[in-house]
């Protein structure tokens, strides 16, 4: 009970943590191309979804991938880059929180604080910053003066090369101006935040016929989520339909309605494998925990026939003897349960100071926090599993100390009370 | 003997059991007749079937062939309902080994077939009467001192003692004893036959079982049993 209390807890946190910092990043639904050409007309589709009584917010986004080169190092590297309008995506999702510098003023996002007319970039944190043994960032007190040179490959609406034959990128220079914390280890060491029209730029997007990747989509609160992306589909085929004779129209073929959970699944689904996996674990432990609770109640009863005998001299009934095992079945679950869940509650209680005590003295770390984007270790219990776990408990005495009960009844009062027998 | 006065009655009752292979008849016919009031003794060799017509008697059993009928009711016709309240408040079983409960007080043993008659609800309301029904009983039978022992504290005097007051608890019509002073020496013996006079004098119907003659004398009525028929 402790073990499973503990391990599906913290399991189960990290699973919802993760979740919630995923639906975070990406916003209620995203009505997005994995195209890297993108689609158009998304003005006219934002213009119209806006004033939906069920949207909150939309934000336009450019994805893209890039070579991105420190201006006073040597090398470059690939990244992902994102391209937004700061506000609007704050609106949408936590972008906003994310920032270090700017948290307080996202509309300054892209405003390095030491030269705001700089075109500014937000670098993921694992991108920028090295995180120490605890898991901290060492942040500084104002964003260092640096020069990141973003290269693109501009693409037509056909998907080819925009520039063959001449440069074939397209690279601007923008400057540091925050670190983005998603909390998600593959965002912060992958993602680079840029402006939107700076992006489309990069990649050939801009032009009489402006493309995006994606729009990101925010519901206003109380709307289901299946409820508002069903909506956000039927209004998205209706304006494919509208568009089919313009030019480029194509390209809205490829244009997808996700919910944050389909947009994420890749990475949420490997997380839930590694909880259900552990489920199943402890669902097989729960199976040898009937069958240690049988032996033991088939012990008892072998050791007890004698007063089985007795009870049912005096009158007691098959299905008292079934109800008074299952009576002790049940309170040696809940007992059992019971410290359990108090022992583990008061583990989980002090499991960040436990794992910092041990850190400092033997080096031990749970996950270690140089290379995974994880804080504290999640320690607080959600009331819905403790309440499954207890039910299971005391579900697997109860079906452990069945046969061995209906085995008690069974017994017939005149052979356990023979002399013989004794 | 009137028909009225009869309590528990015995006819054609046949029983074997499977011995490996065999079959061995223990009882070939027995027919007997209690009254109310009556103190009789069935007294036989060992293994005359003395015990296994005790059993059936007090339903714990049933016979191969036969009735038994209880104040005009046969046995074999009552459901295992009917048969467990038949076990809690008609009849009152002593045992030659006395089967008390050990993980139990003397006092709890006493209450125990009050406790099994009630559901949880009506155990809580009945508990103070059977408390102090059980504490009297434990005085009636001296007892009192001993009512928070456990059984194993017990000389097997006072355990008899103590498993006569349980099966007293819920004022049976009947008692049945098997050789209630067989494990017992012959002093503290006579002192459970003394308990059994006084319960008899009292209007206890009793039917005892023993090989013990001497002892059978003690009875209003002898029953001899051999070769599981009645002599």
């Amino acid at each position: 009970m402790f073990i499973v209390v503990v391990v599906m807890t913290v399991i189960t946190g990290l699973v919802r943590d993760f979740k919630a910092s995923n639906h975070k990043w990406v916003g209620d639904c995203v009505v997005g191309t994995e195209s890297l050409v993108g689609f158009p007309y998304y003005e006219d589709f934002i213009k119209r979804i806006e004033g939906s009584d069920f949207i909150e917010g939309v934000s336009a986004v450019v994805k893209s991938y890039a070579l991105v080169k420190n201006r006073d190092l040597e090398g470059s590297s690939g990244a992902e880059i994102m391209g937004i309008d700061p506000v609007k995506h704050s609106r949408v999702t936590g972008f906003g929180e994310t920032l270090y510098h700017r948290k307080n003023d996202v509309s300054k996002a892209f405003e390095p604080a030491y030269d705001p007319n700089l075109a500014g970039c937000v670098v993921g944190i694992d991108k920028w910053l090295v995180r120490d043994e605890k898991g901290r960032y060492s942040y500084e007190v104002s964003p260092v003066e640096a020069a990141l040179m973003v290269s693109c490959f501009p693409l037509t609406s056909k998907g080819a090369l925009a520039k063959a034959g001449t440069d074939l990128v397209n690279t601007k220079t923008f400057y540091y101006s925050d670190t983005s914390h998603s909390r998600l280890a593959g965002v912060d060491s992958e993602f680079i935040y840029l402006p939107l029209e700076e992006t489309q730029l990069l990649c050939g997007m801009a032009g009489p016929v402006k493309r995006i990747s994606e729009i990101h989509i925010k519901f206003k609160p109380g709307v289901k989520l299946e409820d508002g992306c069903d909506k956000v589909a039927a209004l998205w085929k209706r304006f494919v339909e509208e568009k089919k004779s313009e030019k480029q129209a194509e390209l809205l073929d490829t244009v997808t309605v996700q919910s944050w959970k389909e947009y994420r699944r890749a990475f949420i689904a490997a997380m839930e494998k590694e909880q259900t996996m552990l489920t199943i674990m402890f669902a097989l432990v729960g199976v040898t925990t009937v069958f240690i609770v049988f032996v033991v109640f088939y012990m008892i009863v072998s050791h007890k026939s004698k007063d089985v005998g007795i009870l049912k001299s005096i009158g007691v009934s098959n299905m008292d003897i079934i109800e008074l095992f299952s009576y002790f079945a049940f309170l040696m679950g809940l007992s059992g349960s019971a410290v359990g869940a108090f022992c583990g509650w008061l583990f989980l209680l002090k499991i960040n100071r436990i794992e910092d005590l041990l850190f400092k003295h033997f080096g031990f770390q749970l996950w270690d926090r140089t290379m995974y984007a994880i804080g504290d270790i999640p320690n607080t219990i959600d009331s819905r599993v403790l309440a499954v776990i207890i039910v299971l408990a005391i579900a697997a005495c109860l079906a452990g100390a069945f046969l061995p009960s209906r085995r008690a009844a069974k017994l017939e009062a005149v052979e356990t009370l023979q002399v013989s027998q004794l | 003997m009137s028909k009225d006065d009869v309590i528990l009655k015995a006819e054609g009752l046949y029983k074997s059991y499977r011995m490996g292979e065999a079959r061995v008849s223990v009882l070939g016919g027995v027919d007997l007749a209690v009254k109310k009031g009556e103190f009789v003794a069935i007294v036989g060799a060992s293994g005359s079937g003395k015990s296994t017509l005790l059993h059936i008697l007090g339903a714990l059993d049933r016979p191969d062939k036969g009735i038994v009928s209880f104040e005009g009711r046969d046995l074999s016709r009552m459901g295992e309902r009917e048969l467990n309240k038949f076990r809690n408040k008609m009849v009152g079983f002593v045992f030659q080994f006395y089967h008390l409960l050990d993980e139990l007080s003397v006092l709890e043993n006493v209450f125990l077939p009050a406790m099994a008659s009630k559901g949880v609800f009506g155990w809580l309301g009945s508990r103070r009467w059977a408390r102090g029904r059980a504490g009297e009983l434990l005085g009636e039978l001296g007892l009192s001192e001993r009512a928070n022992h456990k059984p194993y504290q017990l000389s097997g005097g006072e355990r008899q003692r103590a498993a006569i007051g349980r099966a007293l608890m819920n004022e049976p019509r009947i008692l049945l004893a098997d050789e209630p002073t067989g494990n017992l020496d012959s002093a503290t013996g006579n002192g459970i036959l003394k308990v059994f006079e006084k319960l008899n004098r009292a209007g206890q119907t009793i039917v005892m079982v023993t090989h013990d003659e001497r002892i059978a004398q003690k009875a209003g009525r002898i029953i001899t049993l051999a070769d599981g028929r009645v002599k």
